[in-house]
């Protein structure tokens, strides 16, 4: 078997006396999708925080391709490959479309070098951005303000700006969040595809989702994954079951 | 053109017409109210920069203000003296040419301002204002208690500095150079805002987290955008030192600070042309209410609640709308 692609090893994280992450080995492999799941409050975003480098763990370990990746901040993650969405819309309200996904191309170049030529007559960082909105269906839309983008249309936008990283691992918090059921099953078609390009890492509270989706599930209860494994090996986890899915589901 | 554009051109030939009318009708006072606002909106301009563009509110850019004009002040008193600002290890002389004298006014701005930004740009928000308000005030007490040059009384020139080919003595060959300067740095902050770095900016102000999640430093931007700013705002400092014939302590207080920040709200913060027509509007203010009153302050700051309340945009937004986007 390969290294994985974005690894934790006995990752802990304390806020006083609540332990919001409890020795947390997860793994995530080249051409995977691999879910988090867990009840409110179970420490899923602290995780994803740590992961990305806004938090600091207590104790533990992050690898990422291979490097230990612990004592790096989240812009050195960023240029290493890692790319996020956010649970709620990270997103410059007042720019264009097009503009929110050149910032993802910028990002992808390495800075934002230039201050006399304008950055959407570039003709790579365009053709960089333009193709990342056209793959999540939002190029008729490159023009438009943000601000009045629908909460759907935001989270796909999420998506493309971190397409235009062309990244090696994904993080995905929440992508589906407040999508009608037409969005959603169109990200689910769309992230399905993209699992071949990078791995994914999905925090998701759409059931049917993450159960479409996900190769492999992690469930995070109270800081601790109870559980790793295939959708059918969660689904008939006794401890699963009883800590999140409910007896009778 | 789109509506703001018409109304920036409008501002810009208005700016332009005035002078040269009182020109006509030998006004030399117009002409100089006239350069005041040219050299004010372009103290403006460059605090527009930081605050427009990256969101930052600076209440100490009266520091770079200063600095560009006891830049002047130093060298054109120790030309006026003949007397070298140093000789040793190796000799440094005073200069009357302008040219030079912009220079070390930008470079000592922006050397300022990369030590002043670094410090500051580690909060935000209201302790932003704070820590940038006491590096003026620092500024400002060590100008009053520094003999050497005026100390409290200021420094005077004698005569205006020269410009290669121009009678800067003539105030309308001073005001084309005010102009043109103005006119150059609002050139610059219009590429500026649609280049790659004004983008990230922009988002940087908008959303950090987006822009530190794709491997983009806001702190880096927020600080060029910075020294940008108080280089800009530091050449503005050269000229009015220049204009006044005179470089006082006053130019660091914190008034000042005030005074280029309450011109951009009257014109509109982030607008491209609001420095100019906050500062246009405020010289006006200043000159017909001052004759009327001398508390006219209320009735600016009458005026300053009612665009705070009213008119979010300045002038600028009243005239031209919501912001237009680019494609």
């Amino acid at each position: 078997m390969t290294d994985p692609v974005l690894a934790t090893h006995g990752l802990t994280k304390q806020f006083g006396a609540v332990t919001a992450c409890d020795g947390v080995n997860l793994d995530l492999r080249a051409g995977e999708i691999h879910a988090v799941i867990g009840p409110n409050g179970a420490g899923k975003t602290t995780l994803l925080q740590q992961i990305c480098g806004t938090l600091r763990p207590d104790a533990g370990r992050i690898e990422f391709l291979g490097h230990d990746v612990t004592a790096t901040g989240v812009q050195a993650r960023a240029r290493a490959g890692l790319a996020r969405t956010f649970q709620i819309s990270a997103l410059a309200m007042e720019d264009t479309v097009l503009q929110n996904a050149t910032l993802g191309a910028l990002g992808a170049r390495g800075g934002a070098f230039g201050m006399l030529r304008n950055a959407l007559d570039d003709n790579n960082l365009r053709s960089v951005a333009m193709a990342a909105l056209d793959r999540v269906g939002m190029a008729d839309l490159a023009t438009t303000r943000t601000a009045e983008l629908s909460h759907g249309q935001r989270r796909q936008l999420e998506v493309a700006v971190a397409l235009a990283l062309a990244p090696r691992a994904f993080v995905m918090d929440e992508p589906m969040a407040g999508m009608g059921a037409e969005g959603s099953h169109r990200m689910t078609a769309f992230l399905d595809g993209l699992r071949a390009e990078a791995p994914i890492l999905l925090v998701e509270h759409d059931m049917d989702a993450v159960f479409a989706l996900a190769d492999r599930l992690s469930v995070l209860v109270y800081g601790k994954i109870i559980a790793t494994g295939t959708r059918d090996e969660i689904r008939a986890d006794r401890a699963v079951r009883k800590a999140y899915l409910g007896e009778d589901a | 053109m789109s509506r703001e554009g018409v109304i920036n051109a409008a501002l810009l030939a208005g700016l332009v017409a005035v002078p040269l009318w009182a020109w006509a009708g030998d006004e030399p006072f117009t002409i100089t109210l006239a350069t005041r606002v040219a050299i004010l909106a372009l103290a403006g301009v460059g605090l527009n920069i930081a605050l427009g563009l990256g969101g930052l509110v600076s209440l100490g850019h009266a520091a770079f203000f200063g600095i560009g004009g006891y830049a002047m002040g130093i060298l054109a008193s120790h030309a006026q003296a003949y007397d070298p600002i140093m000789e040793s290890p190796i000799l440094i002389e005073g200069t009357k040419l302008m040219p030079v004298i912009w220079i070390i006014a930008i470079v000592a701005a922006a050397l300022a301002a990369v030590v002043i930004g670094a410090l500051s740009l580690r909060t935000s928000g209201v302790y932003f204002i704070m820590i940038t308000l006491a590096f003026g005030q620092m500024f400002y007490f060590f100008s009053i208690s520094w003999p050497a040059y005026g100390g409290e009384d200021g420094l005077s020139i004698y005569l205006r500095n020269n410009f290669p080919g121009l009678n800067t003595l003539d105030p309308i060959q001073f005001f084309a150079i005010c102009m043109v300067l103005l006119l150059l740095a609002l050139w610059f902050n219009a590429r500026l805002a649609q280049s790659p770095f004004g983008l990230a900016l922009g988002a940087a102000r908008q959303a950090p987290r987006r822009v530190e999640t794709v491997g983009l430093s806001p702190f880096r931007l927020r600080l060029v955008a910075f020294v940008i700013s108080g280089a800009i705002t530091g050449l503005a400092g050269a000229l009015f030192a220049d204009l006044n014939r005179f470089v006082s302590p006053t130019m660091f207080s914190w008034q000042t600070s005030g005074e280029i920040i309450v011109l951009i709200i009257l014109g509109g913060v982030g607008r491209l042309c609001g420095p100019v027509a906050g500062a246009a509007l405020f010289i006006t203010l200043e000159h017909f209410l001052g004759e009327l009153s001398e508390f006219w302050h209320i009735y600016l700051g009458l005026l300053l609640l009612a665009v705070v309340l009213f008119a979010r945009g300045g002038i600028i937004g009243l005239l031209a709308g919501r912001a237009a986007t680019h494609d």
